[in-house]
């Protein structure tokens, strides 16, 4: 089914910019008022809760919530001074160093297990393909929740509860479907000469995946890499349920016990440390908001 | 995908002229052994996975949720028990109420959202670009608890959510304090990540050939029936694709839920459970009531909820969905 759905998109995004406005012309001034009317206030209903924690971390902890300005008169940074305390005895620098860790690990293991099985999908023909497909795609679809309690199980059992393997391990074994799928995508729309003539050639399947497959996937493989980054900062649910030591705890626990714990104290540095954990997530998107965009426009993707 | 694949990687030599195909040693059944083995091969952290972390999984998760677990004793295996005690649980069947409330109010809102901005954002205009990028940011952190924190402050009393409704004459209070109320400031929440369906229906926008539509205007359609009966048929299958994902994937919400309404020490989530979504209360039932085996049966309540709802849409796309033959 979602084989289907991704049809839609073929390799010609690129808009052609002179032609889209002379059309933009014609269609005359009142229309393209209204359009970018729209769009503005569209784009300030987006923005605003942005904005909001940006101005309300440069605001008294007193001022944050009732106060309508989106900016203080007087801005003061005594919620980031105050964050240099760290939580429970742990710092800040620490849950970022250790969310980092999770992150780039996710990565390296999303791109190498996903393009090894993205591989065999597209470019070899073994008996059980259909059906080991079919089973992947399936996966797509099933509730994440249904796992969580038998794999907390076996992790105990594995003794291993409050390490970072079970954030990880999946990472490496290409459970995440979405960028298995697309990446299979990517490489079935390359060009069959390619490989062909490297097998002719007597190339055996590593050599064509790792020399000519994996370098022509870079888009599919940077896109993956950056979804996974972000949806790795972003998990709750998992170092949630894994982490029980706060030395260990990514941004996100971190933050949670801050609100728990000091939520109420500094609400200003409980600000500040949410716009703190954002940072990385925005810059990623302002670096490759292009990837992503795309590569949400190829198939479905939720953060 | 866009970007055009570089043609810079490692020099390939030049496809052989001559038409002798089986240029392998091989004869062609030792080379269908080789092709499984290197599949397999190829496959095999999938597959290890797959087993490790997936199946098998359900396979005890299915066994858990007959049985009393509390994971220190070995499961003792007590038949439907658990099932009979969720569905007499006034808390779980609030759970669901609180849960279908959340998708089918706030689903339909968000695509109807992603569509009508994605049509907006179809016409080709100045800043058509910077519009869509921005719209789509609010998917990539409205999962996280930053982002939680800041809708659970804008929704308080007092807060610009309130504010704004008093000057309408709505005394209504700030949202996260009301125990009806505080499940639409999610609502609101996953409305505001419009974006990445939008994306998707951009991408099928795209798709449409331009010449229906100048047909369209040359019949003298209107701009309502050209939608109707050109836009609509055309992307069907890209709003099927949006439909299925968006539905399953608010069935799970789960952090903004917990955090939103999660005060000190869990075990509730907003005022009179108000956010009580049901992984909110598979979680409390498992990680703090320790009852492994009650959540276990809730896990696979969710997925067979999940599996039907997924079933009756692929039974009703044969109404609704077209699928053009042969491609574009």
């Amino acid at each position: 089914m979602s084989a289907q759905a991704t049809d839609i998109t073929p390799a010609t995004d690129v808009p052609p910019p002179r032609p889209a406005r002379a059309a933009a012309l014609r269609r005359g001034l009142p229309g393209s008022l209204a359009w970018h009317l729209g769009s503005l206030a569209i784009l300030a209903v987006i923005l605003y809760p942005v904005l909001w924690v940006i101005g309300g971390s440069f605001k008294e902890s007193g001022d944050i919530v009732g106060s309508l300005d989106l900016f203080p008169g007087n801005p003061i940074t005594d919620n980031y001074t105050s964050l240099a305390d760290g939580i429970a005895d742990v710092s800040i620098s620490t849950f970022f160093v250790n969310s980092l860790f999770l992150a780039v690990g996710s990565v390296l293991g999303i791109v190498v297990s996903c393009s090894l099985t993205a591989y065999a999908f597209a470019k070899i023909r073994f008996a059980g393909r259909n059906l080991l497909f079919t089973l992947m795609i399936g996966t797509l679809l099933l509730p994440y929740h249904v796992l969580l309690i038998p794999q907390y199980v076996l992790f105990r059992n594995l003794d291993m509860v409050n390490t970072y393997t079970p954030l990880l391990l999946g990472k490496y074994l290409a459970t995440e479907a979405f960028f298995v799928f697309l990446m299979v995508q990517f490489m079935r729309n390359l060009p069959r000469e390619l490989d062909e003539a490297a097998r002719l050639d007597g190339c055996g399947h590593f050599r064509i995946y790792w020399s000519i497959v994996l370098p022509l996937c870079r888009p599919a493989l940077i896109t993956s890499a950056i979804f996974t980054f972000i949806n790795s900062w972003n998990d709750f649910m998992g170092p949630l349920i894994y982490l029980n030591e706060p030395s260990k705890y990514t941004i996100s626990l971190g933050l949670k016990m801050f609100v728990d714990q000091e939520g109420l104290a500094n609400y200003g540095g409980m600000i500040a440390m949410s716009l703190v954990a954002l940072l990385p997530v925005l810059a990623f998107f302002l670096a490759f908001q292009r990837y992503l965009i795309d590569g949400m426009a190829t198939s479905g993707l939720k953060g | 995908m866009t970007h055009a694949p570089a043609m810079e990687g490692p020099t390939v030599s030049e496809p052989r002229p001559d038409p002798v195909k089986p240029s392998h040693p091989a004869g062609p059944k030792q080379r269908g052994r080789r092709e499984n083995l290197a599949g397999y091969l190829f496959m095999s952290p999938w597959i290890a996975g797959f087993l490790l972390l997936t199946a098998g999984p359900m396979v005890a998760s299915l066994y858990f949720a007959f049985t009393d677990y509390n994971l220190f004793d070995a499961p003792r295996w007590i038949g439907l028990d658990n099932f009979s005690e969720m569905f007499g649980d006034p808390r779980w069947r609030h759970s669901v109420r609180v849960t279908l409330r959340y998708v089918v109010i706030g689903t339909p809102i968000k695509l109807l959202a992603a569509l009508g901005v994605a049509l907006l954002l179809a016409q080709k205009r100045r800043g058509q670009a910077f519009y869509r990028a921005a719209f789509y940011a609010p998917s990539l952190i409205g999962a996280s608890v930053s982002v939680a924190i800041v809708w659970k402050a804008i929704f308080s009393d007092d807060a610009v959510v309130d504010r704004t409704q008093q000057l309408f004459g709505i005394n209504a209070g700030g949202w996260t304090g009301d125990p009806e109320l505080i499940i639409y400031s999610l609502v609101a929440l996953t409305v505001w990540q419009f974006g990445a369906p939008m994306v998707i229906f951009l991408a099928g926008l795209k798709q449409v050939p331009r010449e229906l539509y100048e047909a369209a205007d040359v019949d003298g359609a209107g701009k309502l029936r050209q939608f109707w009966n050109i836009t609509l048929p055309m992307i069907s299958p890209v709003l099927f694709f949006n439909v299925l994902l968006e539905t399953i994937h608010s069935f799970q919400i789960f952090s903004s839920a917990y955090i939103v309404g999660g005060g000190a020490g869990g075990n509730a989530c907003g005022p009179a459970d108000g956010t009580m979504v049901y992984t909110c209360y598979l979680y409390v039932q498992g990680f703090e009531n320790s009852r492994m085996g009650l959540a276990s049966a809730m896990a696979w309540m969710l997925l067979v909820a999940v599996a039907l709802v997924t079933a009756v849409l692929f039974w009703s796309q044969k109404r609704w969905v077209h699928y053009e033959e042969g491609g574009r």
